[in-house]
């Protein structure tokens, strides 16, 4: 095939694959787009294989049957809990990609590559190795196999950085070695953006999930993209950067919506400094919550009152947060949600966007959950809202409700877009406890006196305002 | 060099195109939008068809088997988890966000 019909083919494939992500804007379009985008990969896949003609077809043949039958089976048996965890798993296993299709290129041609192919080629090698360790230890952790908690090795910052500058020096003496002593040195390499990889990630933990799993998936993008460049193949390129393009968007979304700044978030140090102030806080805070069902004017037990404010209530808004998932109480709520809109009510459902493991992620748990997506409203659509709303009902999520980002200057969540909860007429809290969220910033909601506070299992307490509301409602019925 | 050059067009042509088309994207897809790029940045598969059609020793070649193994796991994974996923969003579209 001749340069020019091959560029030709190879802009086809792009343009296929643009269309496809082009009808990410509804569910249903989205759908349409995975399948163009699927097909964009199989032409170009097709295409590789009519190019050129490939030695042992059946070896391929059964490697590619191998990793379909396996992604199959995945797929369809993974539920969307799992799926921070699974695609975590799959950046590495690109990253995994990456790195051996740049490590066997720069050992098969050594003193052949261009200087550019050869840096790309140790780029790949690098970003590839490293996403591959660093998407390992954060599906572990999503995965609830490893400790969910940031880990902090003693001088962490300074072992990171002492690993940065191993990896430079040692890329660039293996760029500048010829003959069998490159491949030990890409060796070394490998070991260390490993290391660099895992000393990265294991220190972001909890809340922060979603700004790693986004950043791992452009740096799985790029490390595509470098790897196509050392192979001289557009599609590659063109491929890896619009998957970094992605990555990099969804990193700095979920960036702005926590109010963190990227090296805050990968260097712990914004969490680090408002800890001490905050313990003090929380001790009053505590106190605060304890005082005040003595001091309230309701007498009921806060389940009957719950009860009453969702019967009287005519508009609702939930507010689910990754504790709602952690208690496996998606169904628990959107079966509360579907019994208040059966007694007449207008039931909606309010998103933060970090609410969840990964971007978007609540909005999944809730389609699992078969809530209709029409019924959920994203925050800036839901916010001016509130204030007409009768009932806010708070199930497993803190920071992202919490007036102290906006009412409080110089705690960690400070400046942090929230649900504007405070706002509505009442609100029921279904949390496991009053302890703070991920940011250690005390909930200055549970002091409020519009507040119902039901600590526990979000589950057993959700099944308990469903029964209580039920009684609550026979006993209007019999007065 | 016109090839180098070449490279870097596309790259930045398609950053520049991913980036316009993705920021429109709404939140409530991102989960997905993720799942899919994921699956298309396995077009590595690409790459390690040619290593491992290419490359001369039992190693490159071992190395190469590998690396189709796994990006066509997460071809045809990303893929599949994406279309199921979508297939639970029920309800009309909303004009709106």
């Amino acid at each position: 095939m001749s340069g020019w019909a091959g560029l030709a083919v190879d802009l086809v494939i792009i343009l296929i694959l643009i269309g496809g992500i082009a009808q990410f804007r509804t569910p249903l379009g989205a759908r349409r787009g995975n399948l163009t985008a699927a097909l964009a990969l199989l032409l170009a896949l097709a295409i590789v294989v009519w190019r050129h003609r490939l030695m042992d077809p059946w070896v391929i043949a059964a490697m590619l049957a191998v990793g379909a039958v396996v992604g199959l089976i995945v797929a369809r048996r993974v539920n969307m809990i799992q799926i921070p965890a699974l695609v975590a798993f799959q950046h590495g296993a690109g990253g995994v990609a990456a790195f051996l299709v740049s490590f066997v290129e720069l050992t098969r041609r050594p003193g052949e590559l261009s200087a550019v192919a050869l840096v790309s080629g140790l780029l790949g090698l690098v970003i590839g190795a490293a996403t591959f360790s660093g998407s390992m230890i954060a599906s572990g952790k999503l995965a609830n196999r490893l400790k969910q908690t940031p880990t902090v090795l003693p001088g962490h910052s300074l072992v990171l950085g002492l690993a940065v500058v191993l990896v430079v020096v040692v890329a660039v003496v293996a760029g500048m070695t010829t003959g069998p002593a490159l491949t030990a040195w890409l060796i070394v390499l490998v070991v260390l953006a490993v290391t660099l990889g895992v000393v990265f990630s294991i220190r972001i933990g909890g809340a922060d999930m979603p700004v790693l799993i986004s950043f791992l998936n452009a740096t799985a993008g790029l490390a595509a993209a470098f790897c196509g460049v050392i192979i001289s193949n557009r599609l590659l390129v063109a491929c890896g950067a619009t998957v970094a393009a992605s990555g990099s968007i969804l990193t700095y979304v979920m960036c702005t919506s926590m109010n963190r700044s990227l090296f805050g978030v990968f260097t712990g140090i914004q969490l680090k400094a408002a800890a001490p102030a905050c313990s003090t806080d929380l001790a009053a805070a505590v106190s605060d919550a304890c005082e005040l069902p003595a001091a309230s004017p309701q007498s009921l037990d806060p389940l009957t009152r719950a009860a009453q404010l969702a019967r009287d209530a005519q508009s609702v808004i939930i507010v689910p947060g990754y504790g709602m998932a952690l208690a496996h109480a998606a169904s628990e709520a959107v079966g509360l949600g579907r019994a208040l809109e059966r007694l007449g009510k207008d039931v909606r459902y309010a998103v933060h966007p970090v609410a969840g493991r990964m971007p978007g992620h609540m909005h999944v748990l809730l389609a699992e959950a078969e809530v209709d997506y029409d019924k959920l409203y994203e925050m800036k659509d839901i916010n001016p809202r509130f204030s007409e709303t009768d009932l806010v009902l708070i199930v497993g999520a803190c920071d992202v409700v919490n007036p102290a980002a906006v009412e409080t200057e110089g705690t960690p969540i400070s400046g942090m877009p929230i649900l504007r909860v405070d706002e509505a007429r009442h609100v029921v809290v279904c949390n496991l406890d009053e302890k703070p969220g991920y940011s250690g910033v005390p909930n200055t909601l549970y002091n409020n006196r519009k507040t119902v506070l039901l600590f526990g299992d979000a589950k057993a307490t959700l099944q308990g305002l469903s029964a209580a509301l039920s009684d609550a409602c026979s006993a209007r019925e019999g007065a | 060099m016109t090839d180098i050059l070449l490279m870097i067009g596309v790259f930045v042509a398609a950053f520049v195109v991913g980036y316009l088309l993705i920021s429109r994207v709404p939140q409530r897809l991102h989960t997905p939008l993720m799942s899919m790029t994921n699956a298309i940045s396995a077009v590595t598969i690409i790459g390690a068809l040619l290593l491992f059609a290419a490359a001369g020793d039992a190693v490159g070649r071992t190395l190469g088997a590998l690396a189709v193994a796994l990006a066509t796991f997460n071809l045809v994974g990303g893929f599949a988890i994406t279309h199921r996923m979508l297939k639970m969003f029920k309800g009309r579209d909303r004009r709106c966000s």
